[in-house]
């Protein structure tokens, strides 16, 4: 399968990437790793006229502390994320989630910033930093714009982007040592999850919840937040996890047993980062 | 548009098309046809090489995108004289593969795994290669392989040019 023709534009900055997108209009694309844009691509889902490759822009690709938050260029690749230092002691619930998307060649080339402008239903990524809160920095015509990552998925493939903007950073707070845990259901070991939940204890007491592939957009599970912010029991908070959601059957799972697995996931992933010993799995994602 | 990049060692400069696939332009117009295409849709690893050190799926990437890389694909393995590399070596001596078409993916991928862990066990050898699938399904050997090329030393995870291959 080989993609439409269309032009390719080099970009060796930011600014030129945002001139490039003026220039090119609403056909242009931006290429980062390729990794969800090549094989809609492939399969004519994507007809962009024109792809401006942005993975020179060496200023894209970090991880570091900004006071409170980790700033994390959108060039960072998973496999970098999966490697930082500093995401491991500050953010350890993300590089986590890096290490369970696809597999190594994917994550070679798969940018955080890719992943967040694909805005697929079961993504790994986006669930965590929905979980974790934090915000989307994006840059267009008229600068830079910040947008809450709770703000920032609205639908089936669709983001609060415009026309003409890239991602540039994702900022997320700083969790330290706080407890998190990601649980992922897959038929395969780092397949798309069929349901995934991501939780998060955040400054300031909240625990983040968020959810993968229970409707047509990653999901926070708002229930299980404010019960367990009314100080309800995992289990009492758990059992909301599906409510709200709108999970899609298909051949992996139908909408039931989705909704099941959203609750069995959001208990162990809770009771996990509260430390308290239920391992999902041999391997089961432990944390702090 | 002219795409340069190093290949097994060698510059080479070409025109493509920005559409061409980085597997397509090294069979099609390099004639390296050790890297194989089997499911073009980044799940099966057969279109593995390295590209500045890191193993990837040639499928999903275009020429254009290795632009002044240095990529190195099976045929690049190999010493000038014609020795095997710790990780073919191994994959002949343990019989690592039955038809034989998801072997060059396996192998450089089996060289990015052996790169970012010289001493893996089973399992993580396993998930080191999950990204690559066997139609014949002789995964056993294929582990089997990887673990005994391990042996050899980090030489198994490097590639003979003088790129230095980190994961
Ligand atoms: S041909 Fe590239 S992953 Fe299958
Ligand atoms: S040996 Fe036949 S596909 Fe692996």
């Amino acid at each position: 399968m080989i993609p439409s023709p269309f032009d390719y534009v080099r970009v060796s900055s930011v600014d030129e990437a945002v001139a490039a997108l003026a220039e090119h209009g609403e056909d242009a694309k931006i290429l980062a790793g390729g990794h969800s844009l090549l094989p809609i691509m492939k399969l004519r889902l994507a007809i962009p006229s024109v792809l401006i490759d942005i993975s020179g822009i060496s200023e894209l690709n970090y991880v570091r502390v900004e006071g409170d938050q980790v700033a994390i260029g959108a060039g960072t690749r998973h496999h970098d994320l999966e490697n930082s230092e500093v995401a491991k002691a500050e953010v350890p619930l993300l590089p986590h989630v890096a290490s369970r998307v696809g597999d190594p060649q994917v994550r070679h080339r798969g940018t955080l910033g890719g992943t967040v402008a694909h805005c697929d239903p079961a993504s790994d990524l986006p669930t965590a930093l929905l979980a974790l809160g934090g915000s989307v920095v994006l840059a267009g015509p008229n600068g830079r714009r910040e947008v809450p990552i709770t703000e920032f998925f609205l639908g089936f493939f669709e983001t609060a982007m415009e026309e003409g903007e890239l991602i540039v950073e994702l900022r997320v707070p700083r969790t330290g040592d706080a407890g998190w845990a990601y649980e992922k259901f897959t038929r395969r070991e780092n397949d798309w999850p069929i349901v995934s939940a991501a939780v998060a204890h955040l400054p300031g007491g909240r625990i983040g919840v968020a959810l993968a592939n229970m409707g047509g957009v990653v999901l926070k599970a708002t229930a299980v937040e404010a019960a367990l912010a009314e100080g309800k029991s995992i289990e009492e908070a758990a059992a909301l996890a599906a409510e709200g959601t709108s999970p899609s059957s298909d051949m992996h799972a139908d909408a039931e047993y989705r909704s099941h697995l959203a609750r069995l996931l959001t208990r162990r992933a809770l009771t996990v980062a509260a430390g308290e010993a239920e391992a999902s799995t041999a391997e089961s994602t432990a944390a702090a | 548009m002219q795409v340069s990049m190093t290949v097994n060692g060698q510059q080479r400069t070409d025109e493509v098309e920005p559409r061409m696939l980085l597997a397509h332009h090294l069979r099609d117009n390099l004639g390296l046809t050790a890297t194989n295409i089997g499911c073009d849709s980044t799940s099966c690893g057969a279109c593995t090489v390295i590209v500045d050190g890191l193993s990837v799926k040639s499928c999903t990437v275009l020429a254009l995108q290795a632009e002044g890389s240095q990529v190195t694909t099976l045929e690049g393995l190999a010493g000038e004289d014609g020795e095997l590399h710790p990780v073919q070596a191994a994959f002949q001596s343990e019989h690592g593969l039955q038809c034989g078409f998801c072997t060059s993916g396996m192998v450089m991928a089996s060289v990015g795994v052996l790169a970012a862990n010289p001493n893996p066990t089973d399992r993580e050898v396993r998930e080191g290669l999950e990204g690559n699938l066997c139609r014949c399904t002789g995964y056993h050997n294929i582990v089997q392989a990887v673990l005994k090329a391990a042996e050899a030393g980090p030489v198994a995870g490097q590639v003979p040019q003088t790129q230095e291959v980190s994961a």
